[in-house]
């Protein structure tokens, strides 16, 4: 049998994570997610100037032929937009476990005494630290571009919360998708027509009332269409409190389904 | 035993990766994990660096069972595995800072760590380019670094010189010798039997799962047993020669119509033997060799099938 050479409580301490040590883990691995988004300018232009591009092209393009009741269609615009580029840019977050698990770096990453939570952990905090550049940028050129809110800083904050919590939320499918996929390109093909359906059947552009009747029942109960009227309620005005919980539902119920479903996948991925 | 596995199962659905492997590896020692593609080399490292649970059986470094308390093996160990796992958009010194971090090293201590280990390793000049700039060669070293970052006195390394040239591949082997000099023990598969008698204390061969021989370099060429002596003579005189070294030792199958294989016990002395009756039977030798048995040998023995036949390995 083998021969104890460690003392049993020394190993019943290293056993023990230290929730410093936790955190300190998940901003190391933040860290290095971030630093790897300087270095890769397509996706820095990825990032920023596609979504600066939509902004442009959806107030100069379809802002001229599509009319909203009440508002001008640029301050109707901007939810769909933030919404639009949080959801796609979720894809990061699973084409970058993807790649991790092909170079063979989750490998190493479990060989080392980290916690094993630092890689899911850092991967998305560093998706939510760039969609809040994102969703920066994209309020400053729309704000350039004549958008107006019709209530107050505050609540536009709070919508800018809302659509960085979804983000988040929609990291953690992608991350469950990008553990699944057998590499970057197949994570990034799974992911894109899911988030697809869900930003174009919803009320991102034009209001779902326009839609044939069996596309508006889909639109009108799935999760970026309730982000969005809560971000609308937020930034236009009229009711407000039911459209926020409703989607703050939504965020809470993505993350409590796909985070310990991803957490799980990257416990049994090798 | 500063490794130990005993009767270690894993099965991958029908593939029976490891069907009931066992050996040590003796602390301060190299054991070299030999088998040929599909063996089991890898799972078996795997097991042992906690990256994936056994079946059944049992697998620990320095006397702490891996299943029970991985967190206090994975504190001790360093691995290199198969293929470099190392980021390709970092630079090198940020590849080891930041290994550094996570075996929590403070900032100073992973900045100085890495500087060394790239002073080490030949990367001083190649720390601030990105790994995209890197030869396979720069890669693996980085990789063998980062295995190195927090001092583990235990090492694995699978398959460390894969698709290295000769030169880095005599480099990366002085580097191992210096590391054990120091008190490192290690674990090392590999399918180059010469790297396996050139690093290893103890050599275990695996095939299928299963442990098929192992001992020293010289024991195992010992199993083989036979030195051979080969004579060449001159095209008519072979049937002369023939009878002449029937004293000497048994024929085996020759390479060559005019040569003669004779297989003998002690090489220096049936070579005496040899070209005394040659001598005396006035048989005029083109060449002489003694053939020692090689790994090659004793692989090709021991699985049915060399090293590099890949064709064979998978069923
Ligand atoms: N995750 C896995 N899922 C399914 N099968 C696996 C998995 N890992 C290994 N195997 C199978 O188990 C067997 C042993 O694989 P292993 O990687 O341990 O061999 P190896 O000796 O390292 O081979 P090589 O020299 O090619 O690296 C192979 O048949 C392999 O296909
Ligand atoms: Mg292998």
């Amino acid at each position: 049998m083998t021969m104890t050479t460690v003392d049993p409580a020394q190993l019943a301490r290293e056993s023990h994570k230290h929730v410093g040590d936790v955190a300190r883990d998940a901003l190391t691995m933040t860290w290095r997610n971030l630093l790897r988004l300087t270095r890769n300018p397509e996706l820095m232009v990825f990032s920023t100037v596609q979504p600066i591009i939509f902004v442009l092209m959806f107030r100069y393009v379809f802002g001229g032929a599509i009319t909203i009741p009440d508002y001008p269609y640029v301050d109707f615009l901007m939810a769909g937009v933030w919404v639009q580029s949080v959801t796609f840019g979720a894809l990061n977050t699973g084409v970058g476990l993807a790649e991790d698990l092909q170079a063979g770096l989750i490998e190493r990453f479990r060989s080392l005494p980290m916690a094993r939570s630092a890689v899911l952990v850092g991967r998305t905090t560093a998706d939510l630290v760039r969609n809040f550049f994102v969703v920066a940028v994209m309020t400053t050129v729309g704000f350039m571009v004549g958008f107006n809110y019709h209530t107050s800083a505050l609540a536009l904050l709070g919508a800018l919360g809302i659509v960085l919590l979804f983000s988040y939320a929609l990291s953690w499918l992608s991350a469950l998708l990008g553990l699944m996929a057998p590499n970057a390109e197949t994570a990034q093909a799974a992911f894109f027509p899911i988030v697809a359906v869900l930003v174009f059947a919803s009320a991102a552009f034009v209001p779902v009332q326009t839609m044939p009747g069996w596309l508006q029942a889909f639109a009108k109960n799935q999760p970026v269409t309730a982000v969005i009227d809560a971000v609308r309620a937020l930034t236009l005005g009229g009711p407000t409190a039911g459209k926020v919980v409703s989607a703050l539902v939504w965020i809470a119920g993505i993350v409590a389904v796909f985070a310990p479903l991803s957490i799980r996948r990257y416990r049994k991925v090798a | 035993m500063a490794v130990e596995v005993e009767d270690l199962v894993k099965h991958f659905g029908d593939v029976h990766a490891l069907d009931g492997v066992s050996f040590g590896v003796e602390a301060g020692t190299v054991l070299g994990l030999l088998g040929p593609n599909g063996a089991g080399k890898t799972t078996a490292v795997r097991i042992l660096t906690s990256i994936i649970t056994p079946d059944t059986g049992t697998a620990s470094v320095l006397g702490i069972d891996v299943a029970e308390y991985p967190e206090s093996v994975r504190l001790r160990i360093g691995l290199a595995g198969q293929y470099a796992a190392v980021d390709e958009v970092l630079t090198g010194r940020e590849n080891l800072r930041l290994v550094g971090r996570l075996c929590h090293l403070p900032r100073a201590d992973a900045e100085s760590r890495a500087e060394e280990l790239l002073g080490r390793f030949g990367l001083s000049d190649a720390g601030d380019r990105s790994l995209k700039t890197y030869s396979g060669g720069m890669r693996r070293r980085l990789d063998l670094a980062a295995a190195l970052v927090h001092r583990p006195p235990v090492l694995f390394l699978d398959e460390p010189t894969t698709g290295l040239d000769p030169g880095s591949r005599l480099d990366l082997w002085a580097i191992i010798g210096e590391l054990v000099d120091e008190g490192t023990t290690v674990l090392l598969t590999t399918q180059y039997l010469e790297e396996a008698d050139r690093l290893a204390d103890q050599i275990v061969v695996i095939d299928h799962g299963l442990v098929i021989a192992e001992g020293t370099a010289t024991e195992l060429k010992g199993r083989i047993g036979s030195t051979h002596i080969e004579v060449v003579v001159a095209a008519g005189a072979a049937d002369q020669a023939r009878a002449a070294l029937s004293t000497v030792g048994p024929e085996t199958a020759p390479d060559a119509p005019n040569a003669i294989a004779i297989q003998v016990a002690d090489g220096s002395k049936a070579v005496l033997d040899a070209v005394r009756a040659l001598d005396a039977a006035a048989i005029e030798v083109e060449g002489l060799a003694v053939r020692e048995p090689t790994l090659d040998d004793v692989f090709l023995e021991l699985t049915g099938h060399a090293a590099d036949d890949i064709q064979t390995a998978g069923d």
